[in-house]
């Protein structure tokens, strides 16, 4: 059984078939791509996974459990974290409270004890601002804690972003184009921490992008998509040569 | 300037960051607990009501200012609270109990109209609100079996452990003090805990709130009714410091003079709700020193500038008619919400920071600091 599967995925918007049945699956520890050109239904995949929309038709499973009626919230709860491609960040909170909203799933204190601020919640904290630490280091974002979204560039939101996402302790992450806004030095440090995401964390990865060198670099899998459907997957040098994928970059 | 050199985690979870805190709270708390003392019966007596506000303001900082969800039916959870404390006087329940059984009561309440409010955002939130008020208002007129209807109720002194607290005397200030002091420390220590992060989190986006896995729906329900329950406490206080109550108090005005309250005193922050307190209490008193004495002054400088006695005469009715027309003061609350969202949209709170930030810079300070950056407008935000 695969580790994360979709089956006969579909999204309708009226007539416009945004993803049209389409199958596939995610083994554990891998990094699979989805490529293709705008409008592919590569974001609407994500925003399905994660329950932003309810899908016209098909299944998702996760760890052989069927996910796909569970409510939005609940999905951080099972272990899937993502990334928004134009960065939903908490623009007027520090980076701090933004990651430790990261971790929220973990977060056992009532109401009436946080009120009181008991010595529970207060050992609490400490123990997800530690975790949250951890990610800071991983991600070198020790300059910004206490600094405000709103005030960052938009190359540290994006690395913002993914370390709160590290932050719920994901088993599945999905990027949704990690690298979009990046210059070429970002994008060589983003290729390394997806590697090292797999490598040192454990996490299968999930990601939509179009930079073809990151692809490249990471990816033990290809997805390519076109119009909603899938037009090849493989490797991704079998993805990138397939007549079909060239066909829909350059034209028949 | 100060450089905190942070050694421990604690240092981001205190109350008091620094020594410096705990000094400058620390002389503010003994000045208001020797107040009663030094300053007049009527400051006291406006001091009590800066203490009911801001206890108020606190609670629809939690809603708004961090939650996001505007409401302008505070007015009605007052209520709520002030008439549950006047209906179960006359049980002879004690005050701990009818105080606590008010903040339950409208928390609840609260947590009901918090539900319609989860499909609802912004200007339709607002709509909604106000018509909660507007029925709340009407039900206190018509149930006349429990309210008494517009004859209104009458509240009896407060009585705390067999001693009478009169509304006057500064056992009552100290009373709505601990209160207000006790708000603002529950509201601190829930924001420092995850569920005032989930609230911010709302605020700012509730699609990334939602995948990061906080329940919207619920915390959205938890933040309307603490933020009622708040307003419900300060309910029963007002009804003692009042004396007698009637469902023409609890109108939209009020609902709108919280607002000033936390848009004034700055969102985004508890330090506003105060200062915003302060600020609404203070503006009452002036109001009607102007309305008074302005008709005479303009009068006297007419007459310095040549105009007869029946024009002077002419003129001081005629200012004194504006100054007494129904509605001016909602028309002078208007006024004074625009000018703030123009020119100081952080509001009091925000104009003390700068000021702060001012002198701790000195030579180096630049007024774009605070400028509000234009961002690009998101093409595909999520909803």
């Amino acid at each position: 059984m695969s580790y994360f599967r979709a089956e006969n995925l579909s999204l309708h918007f009226g007539g416009l078939k945004a993803v049209d049945s389409v199958s596939f699956a995610v083994e554990k520890g891998e990094i699979l791509s989805i490529i293709g050109p705008n409008g592919a239904g590569k974001s609407s995949i994500f925003n399905l996974i994660s329950r932003i929309y309810p899908p016209t038709s098909g299944r998702i499973f996760f760890e052989d459990q069927d996910i796909t009626n569970q409510p939005a919230y609940d999905i951080a709860g099972l272990g899937i974290a993502r990334t928004f491609q134009n960065i939903e960040l908490f623009e007027n909170a520090t980076m701090l409270s933004n990651l430790l909203v990261g971790r929220h799933r973990h977060s056992t204190t009532r109401l009436w004890q946080e009120l009181l601020f008991l010595p529970s919640v207060r050992a609490g904290e400490k123990m997800h601002r530690r975790r949250v630490e951890q990610v800071i280091e991983f991600l070198d974002l020790e300059a910004y804690r206490d600094k405000l979204i709103s005030g960052l560039p938009y190359g540290v939101r994006k690395v913002i972003e993914l370390a709160r996402a590290l932050c719920s302790e994901p088993k599945l992450i999905l990027l949704d184009e990690p690298s979009s806004g990046l210059n070429v030095e970002e994008t060589q440090d983003m290729s390394f921490w997806i590697r090292d995401m797999k490598t040192e964390l454990g996490i299968t990865v999930l990601m939509v992008e179009h930079d073809m060198t990151l692809v490249n670099r990471v990816s033990d899998r290809v997805i390519a998509l076109n119009y909603g459907r899938v037009l090849a997957m493989g490797s991704p040098s079998e993805v990138q040569r397939h007549p079909d994928v060239v066909a829909a970059y350059l034209g028949a | 300037m100060r450089f905190l050199f942070k050694t421990d985690y604690e240092d981001d979870i205190k109350l008091f960051p620094h020594s410096g805190y705990v000094v400058s709270y620390g002389t503010l708390l003994a000045f208001l607990l020797i107040a009663p003392f030094v300053l007049s019966s009527y400051l006291v007596s406006q001091l009590v009501f800066v203490c009911i506000y801001a206890t108020v303001g606190v609670g629809l900082m939690i809603l708004t200012g961090f939650t996001g969800q505007a409401s302008l039916g505070h007015a009605a959870f007052l209520a709520i609270g002030a008439y549950t404390a006047a209906y179960l006087q006359q049980f002879n329940v004690p005050f701990p109990v009818y105080f606590l059984a008010g903040g339950l009561l409208t928390g609840v309440v609260g947590a009901l109209v918090g539900f319609p409010a989860l499909r609802l955002t912004g200007i339709y939130l607002v709509i909604a609100t106000i018509s909660f008020g507007f029925i709340v208002e009407e039900v206190l007129a018509r149930w006349e079996s429990v309210t008494h209807g517009n004859e209104g109720m009458r509240v009896k002194t407060l009585s705390l452990f067999g001693q009478a607290v009169p509304q006057n005397g500064p056992a009552f200030y100290y009373l709505c003090l601990a209160v207000l002091i006790l708000t603002i420390v529950g509201a601190l220590n829930l924001l420092r805990s995850p569920t005032g992060r989930a609230f911010v989190a709302i605020r700012d986006s509730e699609t990334a709130a939602r995948s990061m896995g906080v329940n919207v729906s619920l915390y959205k329900v938890k933040s309307f009714a603490i933020s009622a329950a708040i307003t419900g406490l300060a309910g029963v206080l007002f009804a003692h410091k009042l004396s007698f109550i009637s469902p023409e108090m609890f109108t939209l005005q009020l609902s709108i003079e919280f607002i000033i309250v936390i848009l004034i005193g700055g969102a985004f922050s508890l330090h506003g709700a105060v200062l915003g307190a302060i600020f609404l209490v203070m503006i009452d008193p002036f109001l009607t020193y102007l309305k008074d004495d302005l008709p005479g002054i303009i009068a006297g400088i007419a007459a310095t500038f040549g105009a007869d006695s029946i024009a002077a005469g002419k003129i001081h009715d005629n200012v004194a008619a504006i100054a007494s027309a129904n509605g001016l003061k909602g028309a002078i609350y208007g006024v004074i919400i625009v000018l703030f969202v123009l020119f100081e949209p952080l509001g009091l709170y925000g104009r003390w920071l700068k000021i702060k930030l001012f002198f701790q810079l000195f030579p180096l300070y630049k007024r774009a600091t605070f400028k509000r950056q234009k961002i690009y407008v998101k093409s595909e935000r999520n909803r």
